[in-house]
This record gives C-alpha cells, structure tokens and sequence, in this order.
C-alpha cells in the first residue's frame, strides 16, 4: 500500500482552507521576440483548492504552464515552493514540489495496460539481476491509485479500450502516484461528452477532498462555475482579475476575459453584400454528427468564423472542401446543389481552403514556390500532358509580385521561407485560379504583424473582386476588425450571427460559449 | 543529369576500368552484350518498382509474377498454341490488373504496401507453381517463334533488342516522370501526400496507376526473361529479383520514403548492379559471394551518400551563420 504523502501536509487538510499558499507566483514575466507572454502575473495555490484559470486563445495561459512545469524561466519574478523562493522552476523541482500536469493531449500509450502507464519507467522489480517487472506488485501499487480516482477498471485494462474520461482518470491517477500536491488539468473537457464530463468534475472534488489542489482551465465556463473554489482570469498576458467563489459567474468571468480596446480595423466598408454563394443547409459533419450548421456566405463579403478550439469550425471547413464527406444536410453553390467527393471536386467548383496547419497540409515544403503555385492547376500549364516550365514560372513570378512573396526567386525552396511567406504561397496557388469561394482557417497563426496586414488586405481584394471569404480564426481583434459578418459556432453548429453594429468582444465570446449575446 | 547520378556515373567507369585492366575480357563484345542484355532485362522491372518507390510505397512480389507471368506466357504459346502476338497484350493486361489489385488494396482500403506485396509475393508464387504442378515450362525441341525471338533475345547489330527495349521504355517513362502532370503529382504524393490532397489532386488514383504501371513493366520483363530463359522452373524463377529492383532504384539515388529519384538513378543503379556481377564472375570471386559483393557496395553507397548529405548540410549552416554574424555585426 503507498502512502498517500511523505511530504508535511498541513493540518487542516478536509476542513476548511488553511490560509497558507504552498505556492506563490509573484510579477512573473515572460517574453517572446515581440511578444509580452507574461507581464508581472501574480497568483497562489493554497493546499485543497480548486483554481479555475480562464483567458482567450492566447491570454498566456500556455506560458503560465510552462513556467509551472519548468520548461521556460521567466525572464523575472520569484516562484515560491513552500518557503523557498526561486528565479525559476526546473523540471525536476516542479515535479519535486509536487506539480502534475494532463494535458489535453493525453500522453499514454495506448498498446499498454493501465498499471504499465501509471508506472512507466518506474516500474517495481523483482529480485536478480534479469530485471523482470513484479507484475504482482505493481497490481497492488496501481490499484488504489485507481480507487482513489474512483475508477471501475482494472490496473491490467488495456488503455486503448478507454474512453477519454477514463484515459484521463489514468493520468491522474499518475499524478497521484507521484505524490502530486497540485493537479493542473489543461482543457480536459474539450473533448468530453457531458456524461463523461459529470465523472471528471466527481474525480476533481475527490482530489480536493484528499486536500490537493487543482488548477483546472477550460474554456466551458459553467464547468469552472460549478468547480472552481476561485477564479484567475489572465487577459494578454496580465492578471486581469480574481473571483471569489461568490462572484463566479458566466457575466464576471466575461468581462475579465475581454475589455481591451480594439487597434486596427481593416474593415471600414459599408458596401452590401452580393448574392449568395454559397448556402449551407443543416450540414452536419463528422466531428458533431448530432448537430446541424446552417449558414450562408455571400459574394462580397468576409464572414469571420468564430468560436473556441474544437467547437468544430475546421471541421466544417474540411467538409466545405471535400476531404470529409457530409453526414446529412444540404450545400448548395450559386444555387446548385453541391456534392463532393474530393477536394478535387471541390477545387473544380472554385472552393478553396487555405488550411489551419500550413506545414502539413498547406505546402510542400520541399517542393520549390513555383511547383506548389502550379500544383492544384497543373493542366492549364501543360500542352498535352507535359508540364511547361516557362509557363509555371510565369505565372509564379506574376503571384509572387503580386503577394509580395520575399523569396530569392520561384525556385527558392518552400521550406526556407518565413511563416507569413510560406503563407502567401498557399494563397497565390488559389489566387492563380478563379476562387469563387476562399475559406482561409486560422489564415494569420504564427505570422508576423506585417505580412498579417498583407493578408487582411488580400482578403479584402478578394471580396471585393466578389469572392465569398470565409475566414475562420480565434483571434478576436482578428475577426472583429476584418469581418462584415461574424458567424460563431459552439459544439458543432453555428450559435449565433452577428451583424456589424453587434460586434463586440463579448458578444462574439457570448456565444462561442453558448449563451446569447446583448 | 543530377550531381548524384553524375558520381554513381563515375563509379561505374571507374569500377569499369580496375576491372578491365585486371581482366580485359570484360571489354569483350560478348561479355559487354551479355551483360547489357542483363541490364535491359533488370533495368525494366526496376524502372516498374521506381514508380511505386516514388509514391512512398514498395512492391515485393515483382520476383514471383516474373516466374508466374513468364510460366503463362510460355504455356499459352508453347503448350496451347495461342498466338504469340494475342498472348503478349493478354500477360501485360494481367500485369496491369493485378497492380491495379494492389494499387486499390493500398490506395482505397489503406493497407500498407509491405504487407499487401508480401501476400503477392507469397500468393503469386504458389500459383506458379501449382500452374506447371511444379514442373518446368518450356518449349519442346524444334519449337520456333523468329520474330518474338528476334525482338526478345535477339540482337541488332550486336546490341541486344532487350537493351534497346530498355532504351525506348526509359526515354518513354523519363518523359512520364519528370516532365508531365502525372509525373509531378507522384512526386507531390511521395513528398507529401496530405498536402498533395488539400492540393485537389486525387491521390488515390495516381498512386493505384503507379502499381499499374509497375505491373504492366513487371509483366513485359517477364516475357523477356522467359525468353531468355527459355525454360521456368516456377520455384526459383525470378526469385529475389523484387530485391535486384529495389537495389537498383536505391542505389540510384531514390528514398524508401517517397519522393525522390530519378529515370537516369534507377537505369544507373542497375548497371552499377549488373556490372557487380559481372566483376564476381571474371575477376575469379566464388560465386558464392555473389549477394555479399552486392549487400557490401549497397551499403556503402546509402552511407556515403547520406554522410554526403550531413555534410553539405552542415557546411550550409556554418555559411548561414556567417551570413548571420555579418549582418548583425
């Protein structure tokens, strides 16, 4: 049997909060090349208190994690681990100090069984020198673990016939096995169902109740109601707020997260949309087969598409493009109905994506710029079958110009161009084609501010020359500033539209978790 | 011509040469035509396995179809009487399907390459053999087919037709690979094929015709090897040979990952091969050694040529480096 902890725990372990943080975070800073990540945030942990941290896509929470877990230093601040004030936390004295993170992504092996995850590399011994695992031991070791998670299977289940909740019990219950004083669970519900979701919050008041503490993020912010003994808002990087447990609400909680003055506005354009182009009609995909999305983009315009990660916008996206196929509904394009088998269909009908994840999916990187610029529209640069190299470069050397793609020539390998560069070549293999309708996903991620401008007015070209953008992105300065509509989607269908005079940072964040905006 | 098929070109000279100079009768017309010939035959299936190495995938059966193809085409015209010139386009045609049956296996129903081959390989095999009942097929004495013989294992002033073959099947597939749109999604596909996809290329279909074209390849260097055999013992017909081809095509410079090689590697690759065997025999090595000579040069080829590629990588950091310090200093 192990103990629960060989570690002082204080006194006052299930009644009520002893006053005493074991772990403070004073003005902790952190930055990145052109980027304030942390700026002078402060917070607490005290022992048997559930923390519920919340912030936009970007507010630094990420950051926040790594310095926890000591894999960044600040570049100031103290960090105080009972008593001890340190610079910086390393890896070793995060784990030391009894800090265990789950992450979103959970990292178990799948091919093993429960007990040969929890124990992985640590695993009890049998005497001799042959090093066999005592696999009795480690049953005995494992099992009120998984106990005290409250979980109904056994050490020798294999992980793969888990569901998420259950994946994510394990993980705690490795935490545990460390002796962990602090749990932080990063987004564990994103990709809960409800019911599952129920056992995770039961699993958390567990802790709690053994008197470690939890810091939980999420961005389903009834959940932090119901959990969270304390709310700590983070907002570009500072703390915008604490809430006790009386003032946590959906309202409070908003209001933190949001309320920063919006800087650039691409769009000062009042002009009226054209006619509809494309007209989606309860489509429902994959990932969220029981719901519907309904919606309609027009000549002219750009309809941002906002909403939290894993709400399922790039999921629709994949749909709208042919590479998943739609599990009902309808989509019709200038009027005719619509139905894709491949994303090559979908390039015939001038609908084109500009992926979220441009490395993988959205360039061949190996490939030179001219060769990813012809690549989708190869025939119109051949004579019969054979590929006219004269009339790829032309046609290279026009969009290249006409992007401003800063690249020694079109044979530059892709690879070694910049993030935003990379970027404009995805965008001019579209725009050699006639586009009539532009889905760009997450079109600006880890591109510099300047060529960030560039393709706000490239989007904006694009809709004036009459093509339907459809611009998905969680950057809300993004979408506010360069949209004429804003669709929002929450877990898999569309919550709400928002007309021009509507626009706020709250309105947008209202229905991204589901509520009505003002 | 790349800068890599340039050294594998100079390899060969010079390989040529210590050989020559030991045993002049490596330049004797017909040492150079049998080896050529060699070459035609092995240099068609391996041209076959380079456009499915290109899309990332691999094909082990091509040795048991040589001895299956070869063992219908010599029973259809030799035992059955069927016309040489209708039982030519039929063995190519099930060339052709059963690449497409690979192709679809892998493409459509994602199976992996290695294993869906390896069950051809196995299969195809035991077809072969239960097809003759373990016999050898062959044509009986006196049995002749001028022009077939002529066009197979015949020679044109001195150069062996299968080489000429060889010849007109590289410039044909070279023209395919790098120079038309089909060409180019392949290797788009071998890159990346994910990217190729969200590129609106139908992946699927380019990579079951790259098994097609492997497959009706493989088919016609059977006929070529049966004919030059002129007698197939189904049980070691053809065996190993997918490893000549792959050998080859490694050796000319492609990666098992997908996405690079060329015409002029895999044809070079199986020159440098055939002249290995060549220099096993005339140069009194046991015949034995045979595999081991070929394993030894293959891996010291990928090593210096991997070697190579660390190096010219590191040589290009070290000069960005110094760009690097330049403009900040």
């Amino acid at each position: 049997m192990m103990e629960l902890s060989n570690r002082i725990v204080p006194a006052t372990v299930a009644g009520a909060l002893p006053i005493e943080p074991f772990l403070v975070l004073e003005n902790i800073r952190k930055t990145y090349p052109g980027v304030v990540a942390l700026d002078e945030f402060s917070m607490d942990v005290r022992p048997g208190e559930v923390i519920g941290l919340v912030g936009e896509n970007g507010a630094g929470k990420s950051t926040l994690m790594k310095v926890l877990g000591g894999v960044i230093a600040p570049d100031s601040g103290a960090i105080t681990v009972d008593g001890a004030t340190h610079d910086r936390l390393t890896v070793a004295t995060s784990m030391g100090a009894g800090i265990a993170f789950v992450h979103q992504e959970l990292n178990l092996f799948d091919n093993l069984d429960v007990a040969a995850n929890i124990f992985l590399g640590r695993e009890p011994l049998r005497a001799g020198p042959l090093r066999l695992v005592d696999r009795a031991k480690l049953r005995e070791q494992v099992a009120p673990l998984l106990k005290r998670v409250g979980a109904n299977f056994s050490p020798d289940t294999p992980v793969s016939s888990l569901s998420l909740a259950q994946q994510q019990m394990v993980e705690i219950a490795k935490a545990l096995s460390i002796d962990a004083r602090l749990v932080i669970l990063d987004e564990p519900t994103s990709s809960l169902p409800i019911a599952e979701t129920e056992k995770l919050l039961a699993v958390i008041s567990g802790l709690k109740a053994e008197g470690i503490s939890v810091i939980f993020i999420s961005h389903r912010l009834h959940e932090i109601e119901r959990a969270a003994d304390r709310v700590v808002v983070l907002r570009d990087g500072t703390l915008a707020g604490t809430l006790p447990k009386s003032d946590i609400d959906h309202e409070h909680m908003v209001k933190l997260m949001i309320g920063r003055a919006l800087k650039a506005r691409v769009n000062d354009s009042t002009r009226e949309a054209g006619a509809a182009a494309l007209s989606i009609d309860r489509l429902r995909t994959p990932a969220y087969p029981d719901r519907q999305v309904t919606l309609n983009l027009h000549h002219g315009e750009i309809l941002g598409l906002a909403g939290l990660v894993g709400s399922g916008r790039t999921e629709l996206a994949r749909v709208l493009f042919g590479i998943d196929k739609h599990l009902g509904g309808t989509m019709h394009l200038e009027g005719r109905e619509l139905v894709l088998g491949s994303a090559s269909e979908a390039v015939g009908h001038g609908i084109f994506l500009v992926p979220e994840d441009r490395k993988l999916t959205g360039v061949l990187l190996d490939l030179p710029i001219a060769q990813n610029i012809s690549l989708p529209d190869l025939r119109s640069h051949a004579s019969r079958f054979l590929v006219s190299a004269a009339s790829e470069a032309a046609t290279a050397k026009t969009q290249k110009a006409n992007l401003g793609i800063k690249a020694p020539s079109v044979k530059t390998r892709t690879g070694t161009l910049s993030g935003g560069n990379q970027q404009k070549v995805v965008l001019a293999k579209w725009l050699a084609m006639n586009p009539k309708v532009m889905i760009l996903d997450e079109p600006t991620r880890g591109i510099d501010i300047g060529a960030k401008a560039e393709i706000y007015n490239l989007m904006r070209r694009l809709a004036e020359a009459g093509v339907a953008v459809l611009m998905i992105s969680s950057d809300m300065e993004e979408v506010i500033g360069v949209s004429d509509r804003i669709a929002v989607m929450h877990e898999g269908s569309i919550s709400g539209i928002l007309e021009r005079e509507k626009f706020s940072q709250e309105n947008v964040l209202l229905l991204a978790v589901g509520k009505q905006p003002k | 011509m790349t800068k890599k098929d340039l050294g594998l070109l100079i390899l060969i000279l010079v390989v040529g040469a210590v050989v020559a100079a030991i045993n002049p009768r490596f330049l004797l017309p017909i040492n150079l035509a049998n080896t050529s010939n060699l070459i035609g035959l092995f240099g068609i299936l391996s041209i076959g396995q380079a456009f499915v190495i290109i899309t990332g995938g691999i094909e082990l059966s091509v040795g048991s179809l040589i001895a299956l193809l070869g063992v219908l085409f010599v029973d259809f015209i030799a035992t059955r009487g069927m016309n040489w010139a209708i039982a030519l386009p039929l063995i190519l045609i099930l060339g052709g399907l059963i690449g497409l049956a690979h192709g679809w296996l892998i493409a459509r129903l994602n199976l992996q390459p290695f294993v869906v081959t390896l069950c051809g390989l196995l299969i195809y095999r035991g077809v072969a053999r239960f097809y003759t009942a373990d016999g050898t097929a062959g044509f009986a004495f006196g049995q002749n087919f001028p022009v077939l013989e002529f066009l197979t294992a015949g020679r044109f002033y001195g150069v062996p037709n299968s080489f000429i073959a060889l010849i007109v099947i590289a410039i044909i597939t070279w023209v395919l690979l790098h120079r038309s749109v089909f060409g180019r999604y392949l290797y788009a596909i071998g890159k990346n094929e994910e990217a190729a996809k969200y590129s609106g290329i139908r992946t699927q279909r380019m990579v079951m015709a790259a098994y097609v074209i492997c497959g009706v390849l493989t088919a016609i260097s059977a006929i070529y090897f049966a004919m030059y055999t002129r007698s197939i013992s189904p049980a070691s017909h053809g065996n190993f040979y997918e490893l000549y081809a792959i050998a080859a095509a490694v050796l000319g410079g492609f990666s098992l990952r997908g996405g690079e090689g060329s015409i002029v590697g895999v044809i070079l690759g199986t020159v440098l091969l055939q002249e290995l065997q060549n220099l096993v025999n005339l140069l009194g090595i046991p015949s034995s050694l045979n595999f081991a000579v070929m394993g030894g040069v293959i891996l010291i080829g990928v090593l210096v040529d991997q070697q190579w590629d660390v190096f010219r990588a590191r040589r290009g950091m070290v000069a960005a480096a110094r760009q690097g310090k330049a403009a900040a200093g």
